[in-house]
């Protein structure tokens, strides 16, 4: 019996399949073998920017697990983007070492803050950073912290029945209340300036050619790692109850299900997802600071969702490096128009192409058959 | 009180929403296997009275219970599901996004858990169970089309297909026959009384042909209480049902009383 929910779709398999082909093979031959100068050779600076969109398609893909499969519109997912990019921030952050301005043990912003003073059995670090020394330790925060996050927030409003827009503000409140937290100065990470000037990445220089290509590479493997695993859970009996939930839950309920559990399972995953995205993209940009996690930032996310098209698994990829090209390409040439911009393209998307990018083939499909039925009809009969 | 024990028991069950009563001191006994019809007349509290036996309202006070044990009035929807109770509800709400065999896929009795709808494949008895559901609602050759796309009729019986795919102990099922062809009706009866005795079953039902159809014991409600129970028979010619019918309007709500 076969249990997926939709066929996979050539447009999808071509996606992934050249995704994987320009991401894995092409680009990083060209950035390393071609000489600078010539037509085929890809920059360090551009394979940065790829990678970055690359977290973005990760963080849409998260959403659109939490919204496109199950219903549940957060409008915070950004936060828990942000928080596995503090995570990963703060382990660069103590590797920076004596290299910052002020040629101490601690982060440069610890020793403005007058840190020493407040925490002096540590010589200025807050507890909670040592552990932060270790990489491992630094990895499993960019995962557990934001699960942690999302399973407290997600049980008491999925348990309370808090569904529909009313979970969606609540989210969106929540983003904002934590970054309204993260801009203290006393929070100990760093305030409005957050967390950057990293140096080095597991020993190695951040800003060497190869560190950037592998730190690329990653954010590639961690799109297509992201994306088979949707599409597993997509195949299993639980994307069945998933989709049941995101189209009629008390029905679910009357089946036997307890959705609060499914739900919380989704939101969870979704947020470790978002979190892991964190984590590569600080040391491709090279900072982190509270305004990754203002409620406009969450907003952007889903705007990449709809105009991708939230109904498949390739929209919200198609949506996340398509919009952000068209950003940056707009950032440059019409930087104070662009906020109209994205809200014609949301308004647009949902007026005339509701499938997103990723429905056009279909929708095309559909206007065809109308028009050749028209056709037929207005032929005379003979 | 007979010997054996009841299988869905009600006593002086009370349900009012903001002073309105919708349930008052109702109390209803059903034996194991049996085929109970339920009728009365609009607000009634036909549909109250199964929402509070699935846990979607609780009541204010009373005993709801499912074979002498389990106290339904502290469990949600989920849990008194599990425990073998399914309803099919009065519109046809099959998930229309989701194939024909996927919705009996998702109702096939079974664990219920994260952990199962991960990583467990389906069981044999499984596959069995749903190829006989398929078989039984006359959709087999239709399995892998969305259920949206299904006539009206047709979704009734996916309903009434996701209930047998679940193998549950009670039934309760809210105007199945609504919306049906005459000899669509039918079958649904026949289907209905080939099921009783395995399973209980709770019919609500308005359409008197019908109810002559599949009933043997027919229990009258009006205002949230019972009124009169008894054969067909009985109840057709009981004064105060007929008050109940007549009284409110000029022609008989229920199609065919005879009076």
């Amino acid at each position: 019996m076969n249990l997926a929910g939709k066929s996979y779709g050539r447009l999808e398999a071509m996606v992934m399949a050249s995704c994987a082909l320009l991401g894995l093979v092409i680009m990083p031959v060209c950035n390393a073998f071609v000489p600078e100068g010539h037509l085929l050779h890809v920059s360090g600076f551009a394979l940065g920017v790829y990678g970055k969109y690359c977290c973005f398609a990760v963080l849409a893909l998260s959403i659109n697990l939490l919204w496109g499969s199950t219903g549940v519109l957060c409008l915070g997912q950004c936060l828990f983007f942000a928080l596995g990019g503090y995570a990963m921030g703060m382990h660069l952050m103590l590797m920076i070492g004596k290299l910052g301005q002020y040629k101490a043990d601690i982060p440069d912003f610890m020793v403005f803050l007058e840190f020493p003073a407040r925490y002096p059995e540590t010589g200025g670090l807050p507890p909670h950073w040592i552990p932060f020394r270790s990489f491992p330790f630094a990895l499993f925060a960019v995962t557990w912290v934001p699960a942690l996050v999302a399973l407290a927030f997600g049980y008491f409003a999925f348990r309370s029945r808090i569904r529909g827009v009313y979970f969606s503000i609540l989210s969106q409140a929540l983003t904002y209340a934590a970054t309204l937290l993260f801009f203290r100065n006393d929070f100990t990470f760093g305030g409005n300036n957050g967390l950057t000037d990293f140096k080095t990445i597991l020993g190695h220089d951040l800003n060497a050619p190869g560190t950037r290509r592998m730190l690329f590479i990653v954010s590639v493997l961690l799109l297509l790692g992201v994306y088979g695993l949707c599409r597993w859970l997509a195949s299993t009996r639980f994307g069945l109850v998933q989709r049941a939930i995101r189209d009629s839950e008390n029905r679910v309920l009357f089946c036997g299900y307890s959705t609060v559990h499914y739900k919380l399972l989704v939101f969870v995953l979704s947020a470790v997802i978002a979190g892991v995205a964190g984590a590569v993209y600080v040391p491709l940009v090279g900072i982190i600071n509270p305004s990754e996690m203002a409620p406009d930032k969450s907003l952007e996310a889903v705007v990449w969702c709809s105009v991708g098209g939230r109904q498949s698994l390739v929209g919200p990829v198609l949506g996340a490096i398509g919009v952000n090209a068209l950003k940056s390409y707009a950032t440059h040439s019409y930087a104070e128009q662009w906020p109209y911009i994205l809200g014609v393209l949301f308004i647009g998307a949902t007026l005339f192409v509701p499938k997103g990018i990723a429905g056009i083939p279909e929708q095309l499909k559909q206007w065809r058959a109308r028009r050749a039925l028209k056709l037929a009809n207005s032929l005379p009969r003979t | 009180m007979s010997a054996k024990p009841f299988m869905l028991l009600l006593e002086d069950v009370n349900k009012s929403f903001e002073g309105f009563h919708a349930i008052s001191n109702l109390t209803l006994y059903l034996d194991e296997g049996e085929l109970r019809v339920i009728i009365g007349p609009n607000g009634a509290g036909k549909s109250t009275m199964l929402d509070l036996i699935t846990g979607r309202t609780r009541p204010d006070s009373g005993k709801i219970e499912l074979g002498c044990s389990s106290d339904l009035t502290r469990m949600n929807e989920h849990e008194i599901n599990r425990l073998g109770v399914a309803r099919k509800f009065q519109t046809p709400s099959v998930f229309v996004d989701h194939t024909v065999l996927e919705n009996l896929l998702l109702a096939v009795e079974g664990s219920r858990s994260v952990w199962h709808a991960l990583f467990r494949p389906l069981q044999r008895g499984q596959k069995t169970r749903v190829e006989e559901a398929l078989e039984t609602i006359g959709l087999k050759d239709r399995s892998h089309e969305k259920a949206g796309l299904l006539s009206h009729g047709e979704k009734q019986w996916l309903e009434i297909g996701m209930l047998l795919a679940q193998n549950p102990k009670l039934l309760l099922v809210d105007e199945p026959a609504a919306g049906m062809s005459d000899e669509e009706t039918h079958r649904t009866g026949e289907l209905l009384i080939s099921l009783a005795g395995k399973h209980t079953v709770v019919v609500i039902e308005h359409d008197m042909n019908f109810v002559r159809q599949i009933a043997r014991k027919v229990t009258v409600l009006h205002q949230g209480t019972v009124l009169c129970e008894g054969s067909v028979d009985q109840v057709q010619n009981d004064e105060r049902v007929r008050e109940v019918y007549l009284g409110r309007k000029k022609r008989p709500a229920v199609g065919g009383v005879k009076c």
